[in-house]
Order: structure tokens, then sequence, then C-alpha cells
């Protein structure tokens, strides 16, 4: 068992485990967070995905030892009470069926929308292949990414343009 | 702002909503003052939790609906969710009949000790069959509460308003009274009649469908924003104290025998607890999760193998399922003279079909969480049959049922494997084993290895046309490999059950079943056997109710077949169909074949469907498009499906560019809803036409994690999916108009859609599935379509 010390969604935790202890078990059983998920165990689905440094990863086969920098889980994607343009695409065009594998659809799409901020259908595809669901929701998914990557460019250009605020608020 | 903290001592970390729950049955027990609600203090909650539990009384209306005294409502229904949302049609079904505003209600479903046991979920029937108790006791609700109102108000009933959940004088309506006023936080004690459950009823009748104002609302399901920010507490997240983590040691081939165990090669690792072993079931217990995992990989078992192979490998399955014996054979079901109508045909077309055993290979594998605190067994749990779970935890345990609890809470669907979930009874057996909370989860390679599997068929089927192409004769003779099918949560069929050495006698005898269509073929006859493999008991390859238990694979075998006769007959395929469905005027009751019609016709025209023969003249590119179509119907679900599809004949990759769905589940409660459900089972269906199959050698599953056994993915999505809902009754707007079922209907004419749809692209007929890339390239070539 050695001390590890893991930054997640902003707040620091030091647990003692061994070090070779996959990061899913850690943030779900020490740190009490829902969103990563275990699904497979081998990296082959992603309902355990967490981001690392920009990057989708696959906290299930990611020994806790390995990581060095912050990690955010879905919890961490809300920021000041507002849900992430990804979450509150899902949410409108009502993504889930039984929800378990969304953890993984919604980490990938993220990160995948941080890289390339209006992805091509293709783009979308490739990017989330390796991102399972056995409800299928894929359809839904795959609208709600091109809708998110939609409201991340309004609030970008709201930003830069108060008139354009103004349009989005009304 | 950053903060350092220091891991918090496990605490209990019950849900909000089994807070609720376990404060309800102070309510149910008590004289009826209590206030209910989501903020119950846990020490309260955890005082009602101690048990025994009996069963809440569905002949009593406050088991049902309780209103509290800030005026708003909740619900206790015995269903579960399986993902498709049902929870919030059955708000807007119960708010309905009750008059109260959808936002001033909630919903608890599917906990065995605080809300009546209606089943959990199972058969696509939770609209369709429990839907009406729900709304008949909410209608009663109100009627009770319209006679308070009136005694309070001091005028007749028939002179009273109800609108969301206020009752006032029609001539006077600043005289008004809310129903928080009447019985907020009080009982109604008040019985209701039904000498079964779905028959629950009140006096008050239910209110015509023009009168509801939510149903038929898009309302948004209550239970996503919770799915998408990670705020909710499903089975696999819930912690207590003192518990440990178990994973199973499974044999390492079918009918195993345990010679020995080295727990030596164990007991020394970080965190263990215990090695726990009856007959051939094995399991490890250790503090953490990861210990439990490491634990179980490192145990050291010596198995020995059965005398003889317990099965054939899946390659051999079908040789071997049409030349064993029957276990038991279905009485056929015969119309007409099918061999005068055979010795008189103008053409004969004969073919075989072969449908291989698919798993429930579900997103992630089965879990539960079992408590023995107060000598009660308390289990957290997302078997979609809590009812059936508690009932079979009971007997298997030797206890009376009212010591058992099953608390559900979602999970991962598998569309019928947590029928037949074995993780709750491993919690169970456990937990008593160590006199501690235990928490059970399978892994990856166990699931796919030893889920329970949707049977496999094979089948013969002949048609007989006369000189104008009409179809005369029909005949369906089918072998399906499932004896011992795995029952409900039963005591003596679940896996554990099987590997300490338990057997039902007789085993069940399992099931086929025949085409659901509406065709009008003068003769006729359609008949199934079961097989058994070699090996009855503790084997991998059992078999379950997965998503429409039979029909995907008849409906691919029949609906292919339904193209071949109208190649024959040289006749465009939706013509056909529609010709033999139009070719009576006979109807069922809820009007089956007018309603097959009408969906056959509108997925014809969404699709654009215009009328010609198939093939169509193979194109001189790599990728080769065709269309296919297909229809059938559940219960009284009636579904068309039509696709594009492109075949790529250098690859023999198959990809639904387009897909059309024409669905009638009469009265429909919430659109959205049913059109996710809809994609969904779509696509499900799709991959198990494309992708799904458990391969085994003689004995094992070979295939045991989603590299060797693909799924569909986003690759795979279609460009576009068109829903139409249709309403194909003949008087649409009647004010009973029912409502029916969804989810699994969907699943059953796509794989033969898929089919016709390659045939028309490519001239070949595939009657094997699944329709991997290999599978059609070879047919391909050996056609000629591909070099």
């Amino acid at each position: 068992m050695s001390k590890i010390t893991l930054k997640v969604n902003g707040a620091s935790h030091t647990v003692d485990v061994e070090p070779s202890t996959p990061l899913l078990y850690i943030l779900r059983n020490d740190l009490d967070l829902r969103g990563p998920r275990f699904g497979c165990g081998l990296g082959q689905c992603g309902a355990c995905t967490v981001i690392i440094n920009g990057v989708a990863t696959r906290s299930c086969v990611t020994p806790v030892s390995a990581v060095k920098s912050e990690i955010t889980t879905l919890e961490g994607l809300a920021k000041g009470g507002a849900l992430h343009p990804v979450q509150e695409a899902w949410i409108e065009l009502q993504v889930p069926q039984c929800g378990f594998c969304q953890n993984g659809q919604i980490m990938t799409a993220k990160a995948l929308l941080d890289k390339t901020p209006n992805p091509t259908g293709a783009q979308i595809r490739e990017g989330m292949a390796r991102t399972l669901c056995r409800c299928m929701t894929y359809y839904r998914v795959q609208s709600a990414i091109q809708l998110a990557a939609t409201k991340i460019a309004k609030s970008k250009r709201a930003k830069l343009e108060p008139s354009v605020a103004k349009a989005v608020m009304a | 702002m950053k903060r350092s903290s220091k891991v918090p001592k496990p605490v209990a970390r019950i849900p909000k909503h089994v807070e609720a729950v376990l404060s309800r049955r102070g309510f149910l027990q008590g004289a009826g003052m209590l206030v209910v609600g989501f903020a119950a203090p846990r020490a309260k909650a955890q005082g009602a939790a101690a048990g025994p539990y009996p069963d809440p009384d569905y002949r009593q209306l406050d088991s049902w609906i309780v209103i509290h005294q800030d005026n708003t409502a909740t619900f206790y229904v015995g269903k579960t969710d399986c993902g498709q949302g049902t929870g919030t049609s059955f708000r807007q079904m119960m708010s309905d009949e009750l008059d109260i505003a959808y936002d001033q209600t909630s919903l608890i479903m599917g906990s065995t000790d605080v809300t009546v046991d209606q089943g959990g979920s199972g058969g696509s029937d939770a609209i369709q069959v429990d839907g009406w108790p729900m709304r008949r006791v909410a209608a009663e609700a109100r009627r009770v509460l319209l006679e308070l109102a009136s005694q309070r108000l001091g005028v007749p009933v028939n002179q009273l308003a109800v609108s969301n959940a206020v009752v006032s004088v029609k001539a006077d309506p600043a005289k008004r009274v809310t129903y928080g006023e009447l019985i907020g936080g009080q009982k109604f004690n008040v019985a209701l009649t039904g000498n079964n459950i779905d028959n629950t009823s009140g006096v008050a009748k239910v209110k015509a469908v023009q009168d509801l104002k939510f149903v038929g609302q898009s309302i948004p399901r209550y239970d996503i924003p919770a799915k998408v920010d990670g705020s909710l507490q499903w089975a696999v997240d819930v912690k207590l104290p003192g518990m440990v983590h178990a994973r199973n040691v499974k044999p390492p081939f079918a009918g195993a025998k345990l010679m020995s165990i080295d727990e030596a090669s164990v007991n020394k690792l970080p965190g263990f607890v215990k090695v726990v072993n009856k007959g051939n079931y094995v399991a490890v217990v250790c503090e953490r999760e990861e210990q439990a995992i490491n634990a179980s990989r490192a145990l050291k078992c010596n198995w020995e193998k059965p005398a003889t192979a317990p099965f054939p490998n899946s390659e051999d399955l079908f040789t071997f399922m049409r030349s064993a014996k029957p276990t038991s054979e279905g009485r056929p079901r015969v119309t007409g003279n099918v061999e005068n109508a055979f010795a008189g045909a103008a053409k004969i077309v004969e073919a075989d079909y072969d449908i291989p055993f698919q798993g429930h290979t579900c997103f992630a594998p089965a879990h539960a969480l079992a408590d023995p605190s107060n000598g009660q067994m308390t289990v957290y749990s997302n078997d979609m049959k809590s009812y059936g779970m508690r009932l079979g935890i009971a007997r298997f345990l030797g206890v009376p049922k009212e010591q058992v609890r099953v608390v559900w809470m979602e999970g991962p669907q598998g569309y019928g494997r947590t029928a037949a979930d074995d993780a709750g009874f491993e919690a169970a057996y456990l937990a008593r084993e160590l006199g501690r909370p235990v928490r059970v989860q399978w892994m990856r390679n166990e699931e796919q290895g030893w889920d329970t599997k949707g049977p496999a068929l094979t089948c013969k089927l002949r048609g007989a046309l006369d000189a104008q192409g009409n179809v005369v004769g029909y005949d369906f003779d089918s072998h399906w490999c499932d004896y011992n099918h795995v029952g409900y949560n039963e005591p003596d069929t679940v896996l554990i059950a099987q590997l300490m050495g338990i057997r039902r006698n007789p085993p069940n005898a399992g099931g086929g079943s025949v085409p659901d269509d509406m065709y009008a073929i003068p003769n006729r006859r359609m008949s199934s056997k079961v097989v058994s493999l070699p090996l009855v008991w503790e084997t991998p390859i059992r078999t379950g109710n997965l998503r429409d238990p039979n029909g995907p694979q008849v409906t691919f075998a029949a609906e292919s077949f339904t193209d071949e006769l109208a190649v024959a007959a040289n006749a465009d395929p939706v013509e056909f169909r529609l010709k033999m469905l139009q070719g009576s005027t006979a109807d069922d009751a809820q009007f089956k074949r007018a309603r097959s019609i009408a969906c056959v016709k509108a997925c014809a025209e969404v699709f654009g469907w215009k009328p010609r023969t198939s093939p169509q003249k193979i194109g001189s590119g790599n990728i080769l498009t065709g269309r296919g179509f297909a229809y059938s119907f559940r219960s009284q679900t009636v579904v068309a499906q039509a696709v594009e599809v492109e075949v790529n004949r250098k690859t023999g990759h198959v990809w639904a560019k387009r897909i059309a769905v024409a669905h009638d589940c009469g009265l429909v409660i919430n659109p959205e809803a049913i059109k996710g459900t809809i994609q969904g089972g779509t696509l499900h269906a799709l991959s198990r036409a494309l992708y799904e199959e458990a391969r085994f050698d003689t004995e094992k599953v070979l295939d045991t994690d989603w590299i060797n056994h693909p799924s569909l993915t986003h690759m795979d999505a279609p460009e576009k999916i068109d829903i139409v809902l249709v309403n194909g009754d003949p008087n649409p707007n009647r004010p009973d108009l029912p409502h029916y079922g969804a989810g699994e209907t969907v699943c059953k004419p796509l794989a033969a859609a898929i089919a016709n749809a390659i045939f028309d692209a490519t001239g070949v007929r595939l009657r094997r599935l699944p329709l991997r890339d290999g599978r059609v390239l070879a047919a391909l070539k050996l056609a000629k379509v591909s070099s």
C-alpha cells in the first residue's frame, strides 16, 4: 500500500492503496463518485471514461500510480451550477435509454468537441466508435453531439460579441 | 478553490428514494398521520427498515397513492423501468386521472416492501396491462377527494370542478379546497376490488381519451437529468458500513466438477476475507473490490471435465438440432388442407433458416448488494422482476418471504437478463454466510460466457403458389434449442443453485413459437418442437428470455420467406404483403389486421417505396444498394420496417443507411419517449442481425469480450431513422382507445428487412444469422457477385 494524492474535479484527495489499483475503483469506492462505472474492465466499452489532460481515458485499465494530472469526471463537467452544453444537449434530445453507458458517451463526446469543435458526421462516428451502448442510443448520441457543438459555438460567439449574446438570450 | 481531504470512512449511503421507501413503510403500517416525503430523517428511515416486510395490499388505495400536505402526490407502482422511461408515462396517466399537475407528482417503483406486486417489468406490458389499474386507482382517488370536498364545501359533487388538485365550486370558484387540505398526509382508508392486481379497481370510471391532458404529450423523462449529471445512485453505487466485495470463480468449462481448492493460493493476499464454496459454486470475498478481483483470478481450483462433450460446437449446432429427438412438441396450428394445397400448386418454394444462440451480453455485468442486518435480508438490485427475485431468494435461503425485500434501483439493461438474475441470489447467500453486507459483481468474461442466451432456431419453410401467384399453402416446421429454459428468478434454476447441485425436476420444458402475421393464407400448418443439448445443467449455454424471447428468430425466417414467395410470384414485396393482408375481412377484437394494413402502408409511404420486383439489376461499383421490407406484431402492437442498405462487395460489410419504422401501439402516452424506445430497439435488432452470436466449442463459450463478440457501434448507426406513430384503429378517435406495449415488437421484423435488402442489392439470399462481413462475403463469392 502507498499514499497517493489525486486531484479530481478541483479537489485533492489522498488515498492509501496498492499503486497498481485501477483508477476506477478509487474513484468509485474511495471518492464515492458515480459517473465512471464498470462495464468490461478491459478498456473496450467506455463506461469508466474520465478526462485526463484533455484525453478521454479508460479508468478501468489505468493504474492509479500512472495518473499525474487532474482528473475530470462526469460530476465535474458542470460549472457554477450550470450543466455543460454537452449535458444540456443530452437532456434536450432525451438521449439515454437505461443510461448506464452514458458517462462514456458524454465524456468521450466532451473530449472530442474540445479537440474538434465542429465535427463532421464521419468524425463523430470515428471519434465515438469505441464507446459502446447496448440500448443502442447511437442515433440520438450523434445528434446530441452536433447540437452540443452548435451550443458551444453560440456561447463562444456570445462571449465575443454582446449583440450575439442578446440574440442567444432571446 | 483547492481543498485537501482524507478519504472519509464508509458510512451508510442509502439512495434518497430508498429513504422515502423506508419511511413509507411506517406510513402503511401506522395510523396514518406520518408525513411521507423525500426528506425523511435517516434515523427514522433506518428504524422503519428493520423488517419483517409483509406485502403491501393492492386492494387498499393507500398502497398506490399518497397525497401530501403541500398538495403534491406520490404514486407507488409495482413496475420497474428497463430504460424506456415508463415511470414518466405512469405519472402522466395517473396525473390525468387524479386531476393533478404532472409536476406536482412523483413516483416510486418496484421495491417489494412498499410497492404493490405488479411483477416488475417484462413482456412489454407496462402500459398495455399495468397502466390500467394505475389509471383506475388514480380515478378512484379523485372520486374520493371530490366526496371529501363536497362535505367540506357543502355542495353536491356534480356542482364541483377540479383542476390541478384544487376543487372549486362551479358557481362560485372562490370557494375552493386543495387535495392537500382535504387529506394531506393522511390515509384514504378506501378498499378496492379485483381478484388479481391487474383487475384492481375502485368505483370510479377512467376518463375518455379526449379528456386526458398529459397523456399524448412529450413530457421529458424525469430520470434523465440525474443520469446525465452523474447524481443518480444506481444499484452498483450502494455502500453500507462493514460491506465486503465478492467475485465468483466460474468453472472453466461446462459440466466441470470441482475436485479441490487451494486456499493457500489466496489467503495471504491483501484484504482476503474468505473463500466460500458449496458444490461447484466458488466465490472469493475480500475487503476491497480490486482485491476480490485479484484473488478470484489467483485462486487455484482443480476441475474435472465431464466424461462426454456437453454440446456440439456452434458450427455443428443446426445439424445437431435437426436430428435431435424433440423433448416436446407443440400441437401444430393447422387451417385448411395443406397437403392438397401443395399437391395442386403451380410453384413450390422451400427454404431452411438458422438463427444461433444470442447472448443477452448486457452492457455491464450482473451485480447486487445484500444486507443481512436484523435477521432479515435486504437486496439492492436492478432486477427487472424484483418481486420474483424476493420470492426466489426467500425460497433459496429457506426463509419466510417476509424476511426478504428487494430494493429496485436503476441498472444497465440486458433486456431480459435481469429476469433470471444470478447476482442477487449470490449476494444473499454470501451475506448470510459472512454475516456482513456483501456486494457481488460479475466480470466481463463471466457475463459474456455464462449469461442467459436467446434460444437457437432452425426451421424449414415451404410455400405453395397458384398460377396467379397467390399463396395457397404454407408450412412452417421449427426446432428450438430451449429445453431447461431458465425461468424468472427460480430458486432451482438460477446458476448458483445449479452449481450447488440443485435440480428442478422435471426441468422447464422450454418453448418455441410460430410466425406472427395476419396474412390470409387458406391452407396453413405451423409447428414448433423443442430440443435439448446433451448437457442440461451447469452449462453456459442456458436459455432465458432475451428481448422478445422467440420473436426476432422466427420473424427473420418468416419475413425473409415472405420475400422469397414474393420473388416467386414476381410481385413487389409490399404489394405482395398488402394483398395477403387484404385477402380476407376477418379481424380480431382490436383490429390487428386493419392496423397491420395501416402500418405496412405508412411504412412504405415514409420510406418512399416505389413498387418493383426484387432483386434490382446489380450495380457495377463496390457499393451495392438495396431495399428491404418486413412486418410483424407482438400481442396487439404492430410494426413494419423498411431498410435501405449498402453492401460492400469487396468486404461483405453491410450498412443500414436508412430505416423507416411504422409503429401502432394504440394510444401513445409519450411520443418522444416511445420514439427513443423504437430507435433503440430497432438498432438492438440491427446489432443482433449483423453481429451477435454466442459461439462455442464443445465445452465453453469462445467469445467473452467486446472484441471477439462484436456489438453494433457508432460506425453502424443509420444516417436516418424515420418513425411514424400509426393509429390504424378503424375508429381512431374512440374515447376508449387502448394503449398497447412497445419495446419488443420493433426487434422482430428488422433482421428480415436487412436480409431482404441484401437480396435486393445483390441477388443473394442469406438464411443464417448473424450477417457478419465474412459470412456475407463468402455468400457473395459463391454467387460470383464478388470475385
